[in-house]
């Protein structure tokens, strides 16, 4: 309960910060995800033939559970490299922090809050606009704002651990070439994973945005058994907690040293 | 100490430090020091960089755990107790971590926070510490645009959001001009006349001889001495200083007959005296010609320099 209490004096900092920057995050979180949904739903969507393969709906409709899991991702991956290294090395005010009662695990704890809340507010703008262009199949796709949270805090609790780790800012460049950028391409987003190549389908399945994108399309349509659903839940839930686990490791490392 | 302040957690000595050790992998940063910090007074530790000083300062302030020996902290031990000693501490780091995209205000607010004060509490407090600071006009402005010493201020301000009982302060004037300085200190005079127990780590000898009762020199994670400014000049140092300057790479004559003691640094020689106008009056009677000649008074800075080989500042 403590604890509790402790993180959230922590998240109400960057929600004071956010009160008065959100305009400058407001571009970056909302208007990108609907240039995709606009520019790749409705325009490239037109031209594309609904299939079998995916489900026989509109390629917009296909499209929206898993470009909110894609963002989500992407939003967590921003938020957990560069404002955690800025709190320990630029603005410091993890340091800051830690010389009050509150941990370096609560400091922790406070930002994977903060990102989450982030995430779910994200998502549920994403689903809202989405639900106006067209693009929700059912009301289904509400559940894809938790789903696509859960998802994104697989990939950025994890990523956080990593950042706390960190002297300089370089690694972050190549995780968001050769980590986010294919993740966010190939993982079935634009196209079922059943088009690739075998060999690249376990790599795949180790991929937060995978599961997460399974999920919100199978809760969408209603094409998701229990047990897979489980299946998948279980797995990103198993990466949120190896993250928190890390992270406390390496916070209490970095600030109680 | 009477039984009936044991429960309310009063005791005297609000640092206590047995054969205290902080090893960073092979690197020992503090090598067995025992120190004693005393409720109501303003405590220094002196020593040039490298000393010891800040890695002494983040075990007593709760945030790095000991390798060895033994710590209290208000009759805590910071092992086990971090937080509820950190709840009645105040800490101001050597560089500011403020968050300088919130207004001075959230600052202070976003602060008492952490501390698990209640908003309206927060709000109140903050209006008192923008007074203390002199911050007041600049409430509602970002703190990034500030001055160096407007932020030294608030950060001051800020550490005393929890009305601590302890308050440390590493290097809190470095980098400030000398205006600055001196408003800074009249800030900390004041807080120790209401009864706060100052600990401050400084390289600055004027500092250390203007706000500490008691101070210890450090050097290489030992303590070198420890009394009052005026007791370690007295014990470590003459009454006077006679400075001679000669031209660089000239050789330098041996005076050692006419001093207690004599430093040699590259452009100058020190002679320890207890009056240097006397001896300054025989040196020219030998024929010595310095460049330049000054006499002072024992300082710190003289201390250090007896118990180190160096000047503090290198």
């Amino acid at each position: 309960m403590e604890t509790l209490r402790a993180s959230w004096f922590g998240f109400e900092k960057t929600w004071t910060w956010y009160r008065r920057n959100w305009r400058a995050t407001a571009v970056s979180s909302f208007l990108t995800p609907v240039l995709f949904l606009l520019a790749l739903g409705l325009g490239f969507g037109s031209q594309v033939q609904s299939t079998a393969l995916i489900g026989g709906v509109p390629y917009l409709q296909y499209l929206a559970p898993a470009l909110i899991v894609v963002t989500a991702v992407q939003g967590a991956t921003f938020e957990s490299t560069y404002p955690v290294m800025s709190q320990f090395m630029w603005q410091k005010s993890f340091v800051a922090m830690v010389a009050t009662p509150i941990t370096p695990a609560q400091v922790l704890y406070s930002q994977v809050m903060w990102i989450g809340s982030q995430l779910l507010l994200r998502a549920g703008v994403f689903v809202g606009i989405a639900a106006l262009l067209g693009a929700a199949a059912g009301p289904g796709i509400l559940l894809a704002i938790p789903l696509a949270t859960l998802a994104g805090l697989a990939f950025g609790a994890p990523l956080v651990a990593y950042s706390a780790t960190l002297d300089k800012p370089d690694a972050f460049t190549n995780i968001f070439r050769f980590v986010l950028m294919p993740m966010t391409l190939f993982t079935g987003a634009f196209f079922p994973v059943s088009q690739l190549p075998d060999w690249l389908l376990p790599l795949v399945w180790l991929t937060p945005a995978w599961h997460g994108i399974e999920l919100a399309r199978g809760a969408t349509f209603g094409t998701l058994g229990v047990l897979p659903a489980l299946g998948h839940i279980a797995y990103l839930g198993v990466l949120v907690a190896v993250g928190i686990a890390l992270g406390v490791k390496f916070f209490h490392r970095r600030l109680a040293m | 100490m009477s039984e009936g302040f044991v429960n309310v957690g009063w005791v005297d000595n609000l640092v206590e430090a047995k054969a205290l050790t902080k090893h960073f992998g092979s690197f020992e940063a503090v090598r067995g020091i025992d120190v004693e910090v005393r409720r109501g007074e303003a405590f220094g530790f002196l020593g040039p960089n490298g000393a010891g000083k800040s890695s002494t300062m983040r075990m007593i302030s709760c945030v790095s755990g000991r390798t060895g020996g033994d710590l209290e902290v208000l009759g805590m031990d910071p092992a086990t107790q971090g937080p509820k000693i950190r709840a009645r501490l105040g800490v101001v780091p050597q560089l500011d971590n403020l968050d300088t995209e919130l207004t001075v205000r959230q600052n202070l607010q976003i602060y008492g926070r952490y501390f698990g004060m209640s908003r309206a509490r927060c709000r109140e407090k903050a209006e008192e510490l923008l007074e203390f600071a002199q911050l007041s006009d600049r409430a509602d402005h970002e703190v990034e645009p500030l001055s160096g010493g407007m932020k030294r201020r608030l950060t001051i301000a800020r550490s005393l959001v929890n009305d601590p009982e302890l308050l440390l302060l590493d290097e809190p004037t470095t980098g400030l001009d000398p205006q600055a300085r001196h408003l800074l200190w009249d800030r900390l005079f004041r807080l120790k006349q209401d009864g706060v127990t100052l600990i401050i780590t400084t390289h600055y000898m004027d500092e250390a001889e203007q706000l500490c009762d008691r101070l210890v020199v450090m050097d290489g994670g030992r303590i070198a001495a420890e009394g009052s400014p005026s007791e370690l000049i007295n014990r470590y140092a003459t009454k006077e200083v006679l400075e001679l300057r000669f031209q660089p790479g000239a050789e330098k004559p041996d005076l050692a007959r006419f001093a207690d003691r004599v430093e040699v640094l590259p452009d100058r020689l020190l002679l320890y005296t207890p009056d240097g106008e006397q001896t300054l009056a025989k040196v020219h009677e030998q024929g010595v010609q310095p460049v330049q000649s000054l006499v002072r008074r024992s300082s710190l800075e003289d201390v250090f320099l007896r118990l180190t080989g160096r000047t503090l500042v290198d």
